[in-house]
């Protein structure tokens, strides 16, 4: 492996996701702002995203004070160094944070000592995923510990709920949860949702659901159809940007499914904030960029 | 109409002030999180006056440029984790106005009432425009022990726009919300 040119093009797209809010997030804010009042609390606050967005782009700033949890997806070729790569992206992650493009957001979690780098156990996150390709596909998602702190898994049936184990089920702790997260996720969000699985692995595909584009449906049209209607229910609570009642709760729900036990029915549910930080790269076997993604 | 609020945030000030009004906010305020929130919550000593002050849920992105502090992004921290904290701290350092993100609880809400304190709410994530209103890094403390995101850093700010979501006088447009999206909820859930 080329050394310097790996870490130069991570860096890179550490430094675009940091800075430089996807074009689907900011057009689905953009169309939130159109059904709010004018002068209201909840168009100024979307307002605000749009304008901070554009401004983080232009100097160069991260979007949000909190870099997040960085989780990285990487697909690469049969008999690819993983290792190598996981060490260049380590050097990258480091130089981000020296350069202000991420925070020092990374703590020892007995200590409560930080970390200088955001290079520790845990911290960047990878998952792999070997296949019969020639380039390595890079993708990097953000996640900040605000709406990390609304995820949630329920376990169905649910009395509470009047949830059974079906889709109405699942719609009806999807529903909980948007009350439950108010405004503290920072809305509108949007959910990556992952009905089955065991707890660990439910809660990790409800996060890949992030890969998605906003524009991009469920391909099983039930669950195509579950997604929109989650987004026009949580619409119906009210509760806006920032929790300051509104017209839009959600800007977009992602539902995927996985096997179970018999004995188990998990939905498990991530948030991701309005700051929704996603880049990828296709790059080349020397590590260069053939493409940016999103 | 937004109102101008300039530091010190005296009683007086912070009185007038009405749940749904917007500010723009001008002066010095004080960030402090979660270690911070525990530690004055414990009885531990603030290294700053707090009396008449602000208090801002927030960990900035702060670098060194030219030997000098330079804040990348400082957007707010979900303040209701500092909720077991807050009435204490509202009561033991007259800490007059709360600068955060989601809002905050009854106990928050009733010592806002009792000791006179407002809940002003900025908006989460957007770390550049709130860091263009800081004018001037005035000095950190506990940044060794706590870290970047918890110090607490001293800024002066002018234009930091927010809405009063708690006031001083028992409203709280986070309890309205909350109240009307339960019903709304339970008649999306028939």
């Amino acid at each position: 492996m080329s050394r310097s040119r790996w870490e130069k093009n991570i860096f890179e797209l550490i430094r675009r996701a940091s800075t430089d809010l996807p074009m689907d997030v900011q057009a689905a804010i953009r169309r939130a702002l159109t059904k709010e009042k004018k002068g209201s609390s909840a168009w100024w606050a979307l307002e605000t995203m749009l304008k901070n967005a554009d401004q983080a782009r232009k100097t160069d700033a991260p979007i949000c004070q909190d870099t997040g949890a960085l989780l990285f997806y990487c697909g690469v070729p049969v008999e690819f160094d993983t290792n190598a790569l996981v060490a260049e992206t380590r050097a990258a992650v480091s130089k981000a944070t020296r350069l202000g493009y991420l925070r020092q957001n990374t703590i020892d979690s007995v200590s409560g000592a930080s970390y200088a780098t955001n290079v520790a156990p845990a911290s960047p996150v990878f998952h792999f995923q070997q296949g019969a390709r020639k380039t390595v596909d890079v993708r990097l998602v953000m996640k900040g510990g605000g709406c990390e702190n609304m995820g949630c898994q329920y376990s169905l049936p649910n009395e509470d709920l009047g949830a059974d184990r079906d889709l109405e089920g699942v719609r009806r702790c999807v529903l909980d949860a948007v009350w439950q997260a108010q405004g503290n996720g920072c809305s509108p969000g949007v959910l990556g949702i992952c009905i089955g699985g065991d707890r660990a692995t439910g809660y990790a595909h409800s996060k890949e659901q992030f890969l998605r584009k906003l524009s991009e449906r469920s391909p099983v049209k039930i669950l195509a159809k579950l997604e929109h209607r989650i987004v026009q229910d949580a619409a119906k609570l009210g509760i806006g940007p920032m929790g300051l009642g509104g017209r839009t709760s959600l800007l977009g729900v992602k539902i995927d499914a996985l096997s179970r036990l018999p004995a188990s029915f998990f939905v498990s549910i991530s948030y991701m904030c309005w700051a929704f930080r996603r880049r990828g790269a296709l790059l080349g076997p020397e590590g260069g960029v053939n493409r940016w993604l999103y | 109409m937004r109102r101008n609020l300039e530091y010190p945030f005296t009683m007086t000030k912070v009185r007038k002030l009405k749940a749904g009004q917007t500010v723009s906010l001008a002066g010095r305020i004080f960030t402090g999180r979660d270690r911070l929130h525990k530690l004055l919550s414990d009885g531990g000593k603030s290294p700053v006056d707090l009396a008449n002050g602000a208090l801002y849920h927030s960990g900035p992105v702060v670098i060194r440029r030219d030997g000098a502090w330079l804040v990348r992004a400082a957007g707010p921290t979900t303040s209701m984790r500092q909720e077991r904290y807050m009435a204490s701290v509202i009561e033991q350092h007259h800490v007059r106005v709360i600068i955060g993100k989601g809002g905050m609880g009854e106990g928050t809400r009733l010592a806002c009432a009792k000791f006179g304190c407002v809940y002003l709410q900025v908006v989460g994530g957007a770390g550049v425009v709130l860091a263009d209103t800081v004018k001037q890094v005035a000095g950190v403390h506990f940044l060794r022990e706590f870290g970047e995101a918890e110090a607490m850093w001293e800024l002066v700010v002018k234009g930091l726009k927010a809405v009063v979501t708690i006031d001083a006088h028992g409203r709280s447009l986070h309890k309205k919300v909350k109240i009307s999206s339960r019903r709304a909820l339970t008649r999306v859930l028939r």
